[in-house]
């Protein structure tokens, strides 16, 4: 076999795969570093997560079922795994500006979790939208308040103390 | 309305000495305890939760990581006389800050708190009084839920845990105050910081968000706001606040406490 021989063949060899290649990977989109058909939940506000995202995507859930007993059962309200920190961070504003529920497909929880086929209940008791900020009570997970409203119970107990 | 903590006369609480530098010490104070800063603080966080001393000015503190304790037992006193014959302030108040409501069926519709009239038939005197949980120390719902979803917090608050409730409904059977309800129907748009599901008991939860933030329950503050300020919410286990010397000094009755469940909620006047 001459120079010429292996040369033409190996041509052929890598046009072939090539062709292979093309046929077997789907087009992507033009600007995408992604493949179009992986789910793209909305990035938070901040300039990172609470914990790795490699972390958070296998774990978030054992992270948020932690934190809600300990929220449930001893009053702990920590910001970091709240629920509700996690719904403010990655709200995904619908067109009349205000925060996305659970019922479209483009909340953040639903982005992924319809695409890995995981049904979550959490929403058919919490909000899953925070919308307006809590105007009577309650902290608004990670926007917990500054003052953290001592002054206010001190105002009540100097009230009945009259 | 006088100042607590001097026993001076001060007529407002904008204008009195007491308030507005004291509220801003007892920031300062809260931030530094949120640091770990101040060595009072630290202390006060190996001794779980502490009526503070801020200056002269009491108020009561608990870092967002720590656990709640049972040297609190938040409870309630109802002056029936102060309870206004059809205001229902209060029942607006918790169904405004929770979010239930009616929806025109009475049977079944949630209900936290409700207003009774209470009439002697033979002589028509009668008083009306808000009732609701009675967050007892031995709390009969908790004593049948067969999953573990009705408990007593340290501090007192009896709560549904509703990630483990099946919605059996033993607990409204249980229950003497007929406190409970159960819902029915697919709910949307609940308050983020109260969460409320189809096929869950749910009863008051003495407004535990904001107790953990420091603040009194939204019937107490609306009842002191607008109406007659029949409610006072306190530690019923410290002796110096308000509610444990009114509790000490007056008679109190607590409904059925034939019973023995030692409720929270004390009334007078009934």
């Amino acid at each position: 076999m001459t120079v010429g021989h292996m040369f033409m063949r190996s041509i052929i060899v890598l046009a072939a795969l090539f062709a292979m290649a093309a046929l077997v990977t789907p087009p992507a989109p033009a600007c995408a570093a992604e493949p179009g058909w992986l789910p793209k939940p909305s990035r938070g506000q901040g300039e990172k997560c609470v914990a790795d995202t490699d972390w958070m995507r296998r774990n978030h859930m054992k992270a948020l079922n932690h934190q809600r007993d300990d929220t449930v059962h001893d009053g702990i309200r920590t910001p970091r795994f709240s629920l509700k920190g996690c719904i403010e961070c990655h709200a995904v504003k619908a067109a009349d500006g205000k925060p996305v529920t659970a019922a479209s497909d483009k909340h953040f929880c639903r982005t992924c979790h319809d695409y890995a086929a995981v049904r979550i209940d959490c929403f058919e008791c919490h909000a899953s939208r925070l919308g307006e900020k809590a105007t009577t009570g309650g902290n608004t997970g990670s926007a917990r308040p500054e003052r953290t409203d001592i002054s206010v119970l001190a105002q009540y107990l100097r009230s009945v103390g009259q | 309305m006088s100042c607590k903590s001097t026993s001076t006369g001060c007529k407002s609480g904008a204008a009195c000495g007491c308030a507005g530098s004291s509220a801003d010490a007892t920031d300062d104070v809260r931030r530094d305890f949120l640091r770990g800063a101040a060595a009072t603080a630290v202390t006060t966080i190996a001794a779980g939760v502490t009526l503070y001393a801020f200056g002269a000015e009491p108020a009561l503190a608990r870092a967002p990581g720590e656990k709640v304790t049972s040297k609190v037992r938040w409870g309630l006193l109802i002056d029936a006389s102060k309870c206004g014959d059809g205001c229902t302030a209060c029942v607006t108040a918790c169904q405004t800050e929770n979010g239930w409501r009616d929806t025109g069926h009475p049977e079944t519709d949630a209900q936290w708190i409700r207003k009774l009239t209470v009439k002697n038939p033979k002589n028509g005197a009668s008083f009306s009084l808000p009732m609701m949980c009675q967050h007892c120390a031995d709390p009969p719902c908790v004593d049948v839920c067969p999953t573990g979803a009705s408990f007593k917090r340290a501090d007192g608050i009896v709560l549904v845990n509703k990630h483990t409730c099946i919605g059996c409904r033993y607990c409204m059977m249980a229950c003497p105050y007929k406190a409970r309800s159960f819902i029915h129907e697919p709910l949307e748009d609940q308050k983020p910081h109260a969460p409320r599901g189809k096929g869950t008991v749910e009863s008051c939860t003495l407004c535990v968000h904001r107790i953990d933030e420091g603040r009194a329950p939204a019937c107490v503050e609306a009842c002191s706001d607008t109406a007659g300020g029949a409610m006072l919410f306190g530690d019923l286990n410290d002796p110096s606040s308000e509610i444990a010397k009114r509790v000490a000094a007056y008679r109190t009755t607590r409904i059925r406490s034939d019973l023995g469940t030692d409720p929270g909620v004390y009334y007078r006047n009934i």
